[in-house]
């Protein structure tokens, strides 16, 4: 395969020449827009990279991305990534998939793709709808949730996504948004120099099916008393006024003013790499329509390395041909016991 | 003391016990050893589908039947000349396989008042005292006692020393056939090397049953088989599954592309994950999936990366997979679907043979969505068929079904097995580039075979994107345009149909080229209807026999083939699936011979059918 760096490339080298086809006012544009914009700075040749996608608005990508592309079935394309990435290692993989695709009909996947740990970036775009099949609740709408199939509201309890792929061991675990396309780009690049499965899941608006279901998190009057940007090694401080911050009161994460209530040093300062304070900050969940809720964190809640199953595939195998040297077929084929017919 | 050592041409034995009593282990050992004398065999093994069902029970037997004689062998044998019974369940559940006058070796031990009343005989009943087996020649042994005295020295828990008694049984069936223990020796030696106990109680056992034959007077006569008259050349023995597996390896060689095997437990398909787990130094990956709809979409990754794309499972798991395999037919891409056939419908008879899954690998996907169909006929001929799989999924871009089944795939026989050398190259090349003059690359140009290009990530200029949304024709885009897709349809089909050009014409396997009747038949009933033919034909009856390899698309010359016959039968171990398709595609008036019992036809069967057919019965 050639390894050899082509010529800078720009944004414009990864659009491809079929028109894009969401809906005008989709929030899939700004993510397409940032992965076209953060691609040429990987320094990876085109030709290796891999979009894989399921089925639904958001697995669409492929087609508009001039690289490799796979628009596979519904909830497998993670499975489909798993094979391509444990058979060519050297392939940049990337898994574009929705609330439905990966964490309903595909989520047995998506937990065992975090498991194994396969060095691929797995882009969740969630939207908290059905948006292709036109408006039904999928498994992270809220509860009482009325959709075209639940006219009396919602009885599912939603997933969590971010504690779901922490909870499958998942080696690193990060959430933006697409009303945000620096953070956004900042988390699409963390994903791809984390060496392992990156789970990164992207608040994305359905301005068609569920407008303004993060409208809180985004919206320039509430983003700010909403939500929390992680930054490794820095205290966790939100609000317009920068005024407030996250304390630890035994397991419990609780707001606090910052100067009245307590000071920058009392707060807790982000580690990403410690799995246990992960574990509360990706419970950090509350509806946001709730008086006293807690900001809703976005950025890394965690980053660890463990060994990826690829790179223990390809070593198990050349382990074996150390031992034993290349397999031989014909004394494969004659095995132990043979006997002659004359 | 002398002994009578009289010569047979043809045996049938029947090792059956409780499982956990090893019947399994007792019976390869003593094929392995049949296998090296040269003798030809087939077996059949046949366990309950729980792995140790109550102790004693009717359900909780095992068996494994071997035949092996001096002429050649095609099925395990339609009744047993002995039957080793370890205990009252064993001899209860197959007696009535057991030919009259055929000998009884029964573990008296197993027969005492708690193992008569599991098998369900009434109070006081014991078969080996009751006088109702004085038509078989009854020899009987306390195997239990025997292994323990045997044992004495061993520092072993009773339990464990129990569980040489199979070896006991073995060694006294060696001295019975004039057999060397050095083969088992050397297996226990090799399995057991390193718990020295173990392997010395198994080896203690095994001489044990053996001088007991060579010093109790009650046994006057040793029998031996001659080897066989087969083809000259060098043989192995071969079980299905194993013969899979290494035809995957030697295509994967062949192609020099490496193997992927995307799979996800289930029996009886299971051992080929198995044995292809074990030959990583052929560069074999295998990927045990969270479940069968990841391990064919993980093969389908990584095809699309160049490897040979494989997945194996049963009825069930392909049922998961369909949808997957309509991707694959989409993305006309290489992928060889395994589906070792089991009794169905849904979980069904998971350790019984059945050929039902015929009309599934036809039509068993949504939209028109044609997948060529190969089925492998006897142990060693999955090792082709495998191969052959691999050949046209790889030259033709599409994915392919391998159906093999339950009865030959735990059955072996023995293998003139090839060299390489002697295997064909799998020519395969990757699209390495825009050819001069080519501005952009058209991932569905096709070329003479309908055939499009395989472009695999990491080659520059090629970059596209495929899926499984219809597509336009020579460019891949995505197209909804009504005459496209009929004519999308149309060409995958023609694409599946031109194969026919690259597979061989059907052959007869015997008898006249036209007459009264032909036997066509296809997958496990080989072995039976080939006996059964060969018998009619050597009583002076015209019969025919084919067996069809390629079931999608068919031999060109298969309709001309049967058309010169007066009637056409049809054996299968399911309702009736191949005669649907061919009575669909050639309007032939053919005629079904359908068992669904879970296990294979046997030859008196098929004799019988053929004689009714002819008229003669």
């Amino acid at each position: 395969m050639s390894q050899t760096i082509a010529p800078a490339l720009t944004a414009k080298d990864f659009a491809t020449d079929q028109e894009v086809r969401w809906c005008p006012g989709c929030g899939d544009y700004s993510i397409l827009a940032q992965v076209q914009k953060i691609m040429p700075s990987l320094g990876i040749p085109k030709e290796n990279i891999v979009v894989i996608s399921g089925i639904g608005c958001s697995s669409r990508f492929p087609y508009y991305m001039n690289t490799y592309g796979m628009h596979s079935i519904h909830g497998r394309a993670t499975a489909v990534a798993s094979g391509l990435k444990a058979s060519r290692p050297d392939l940049s993989v990337w898994i574009v998939t929705g609330d439905g695709d990966g964490l309903s009909i595909g989520g047995n996947h998506t937990i065992h793709l975090l498991r194994r740990n396969f060095d691929v970036n797995l882009l969740l775009f969630n939207n908290q709808i059905y948006g292709l099949t036109k408006g039904q609740y999928s498994p992270t709408s809220e509860e009482r949730k009325v959709t075209k199939s639940t006219p009396f509201g919602s009885i599912d309890h939603p997933f969590n996504p971010a504690a779901l792929a922490l909870g499958a061991d998942a080696t690193f675990v990060a959430r933006s948004m697409d009303r945000d396309p620096k953070h956004l780009q900042d988390m699409l690049l963390r994903s791809q120099k984390h060496k392992g499965a990156s789970f990164l899941e992207i608040y994305q608006n359905c301005n068609i099916f569920n407008d303004g279901a993060f409208e809180t998190f985004t919206e320039k009057s509430t983003k700010p008393d909403n939500t929390l940007f992680l930054e490794h090694g820095k205290p966790l401080v939100f609000g317009a006024q920068q005024n407030k911050g996250i304390k630890i009161d035994g397991f419990r994460p609780k707001v606090v003013e910052i100067g009245t209530e307590a000071s920058l040093d009392d707060l807790w300062i982000h580690d990403e790499k410690d799995f246990y304070k992960a574990q509360i900050l990706v419970r950090m969940f509350d509806d946001p329509r709730i008086e006293g809720h807690l900001p809703r964190p976005f950025g890394v809640f965690y980053e660890t390395e463990r060994p990826c199953y690829e790179e223990m595939l390809n070593l198990q195998i050349e382990e074996v041909i150390t031992a034993k040297g290349k397999g031989n077929l014909d004394k494969l084929l004659r095995g132990n016991e043979v006997w002659s017919i004359e | 003391m002398t002994r009578k050592q009289e010569v047979l041409s043809d045996v049938v034995i029947k090792f059956a016990g409780d499982s956990g009593d090893g019947m399994q282990l007792t019976g390869s050992q003593f094929t392995n050893s049949t296998a090296l004398l040269g003798i030809d065999l087939a077996t059949f093994p046949d366990f309950p589908a729980e792995i140790r069902a109550p102790q004693g029970t009717l359900p909780g037997v095992s068996g494994f039947q071997l035949h092996f004689s001096s002429e050649r062998v095609f099925t395990p044998g339609d009744e047993c000349d002995v039957l080793v019974a370890m205990n009252a369940a064993a001899l209860k559940t197959n007696l009535k396989t057991l030919k009259k006058g055929g000998k009884i070796i029964a573990n008296t031990d197993g027969f005492d008042a708690k193992n008569l009343r599991l098998a369900n005989y009434p109070d006081g009943v014991n078969p080996l005292e009751d006088g109702s087996l004085s038509n078989y020649e009854v020899v009987r042994m306390d195997v239990t006692k025997m292994t323990r005295e045997a044992l004495k020295e061993v520092t072993m828990g009773m339990k464990e020393k129990d569980r040489a008694k199979n070896m006991f049984v073995l060694g006294f069936l060696y001295w019975m056939y004039n057999r060397s223990l050095e083969m088992t020796e050397k297996f226990l030696t090799d399995k057991f090397g390193k718990k020295p106990e173990i392997l010395d109680s198994n080896l203690k056992a095994l001489k044990a049953g053996y001088y007991y034959g060579e010093t109790t007077e009650t046994f006057t006569t040793t029998y031996k088989v001659e080897r066989a008259k087969m083809e000259p050349g060098t043989y192995r023995s071969i079980m299905g599954n194993q013969a899979l597996a290494y035809g995957l390896i030697a295509a994967s060689q062949k192609s020099g592309l490496p193997l992927f095997l995307g799979s996800y437990p289930i029996t009886p398909a299971s051992d080929i994950l198995h044995e292809l787990s074990r030959h990583k130094s052929f560069g074999v990956r295998t990927f045990q999936a969270e479940d069968e709809i990841a391990a064919v979409t993980a093969s389908i990754g990584a095809s699309y990366g160049g490897s040979l794309g494989i997945t194996t499972t049963s009825g069930p798991g392909v049922a998961l997979k369909a949808e997957a395999m309509g991707l694959a037919v989409m993305l006309e891409i290489p992928l060889v679907v395994v589906n070792i056939q089991r009794g169905g419908p849904s979980t069904g008879l998971p350790t019984k043979t059945e050929q039902s899954d015929l009309l599934q690998a036809y039509y068993g996907r949504n939209g028109e969505c044609p997948m060529p169909i190969i089925a492998s006929s006897t142990p060693s001929d999955c090792f082709d068929v495998a191969f052959e799989a691999c050949r046209i999924s790889v030259q033709h871009m599409t994915p392919i079904m391998l159906l093999s089944d339950g009865y030959i795939a735990n059955g072996a026989e023995p293998w003139k097995f090839p060299k390489s050398d002697d295997l064909p190259e799998l020519k395969v090349k990757f699209k390495d580039g825009l050819a001069e003059g080519e501005d952009k690359f058209l991932p569905y140009k096709r070329d003479e075979k309908l055939v499009r290009p395989w472009a695999i990530p990491g080659t520059p200029g090629l970059e596209h994107r495929i899926g499984g949304i219809e597509k336009q024709d020579v460019t891949g885009n995505v197209n909804y345009e009504p005459e496209n897709h009929q004519h999308m349809v149309f060409t995958r089909q023609a694409k599946v149909d031109r194969i026919a050009d690259y597979i061989p014409e059907q052959k007869l396997d015997s008898g006249p080229e036209s007459g009264k009747l032909l036997v066509l038949g296809w997958g496990s009933t080989y072995g039976a209807i080939k006996s059964a033919v060969a018998e009619l034909q050597a009583q002076g009856h015209a019969v025919s026999h084919a067996h069809i390899r390629y079931i999608r698309p068919f031999p060109k010359n298969l309709g001309d083939l049967m058309k010169k016959f007066d009637q056409v039968l049809i054996p299968e171990i399911n309702n009736g699936q191949l005669i649907k398709i061919i009575r669909d595609q050639y309007l032939i008036d053919a005629k079904p011979y359908n068992k669904i019992m879970g296990v294979p036809i046997t030859k008196s069967e098929m004799v019988m059918k053929i004689k009714q057919m002819l008229g003669l019965s």
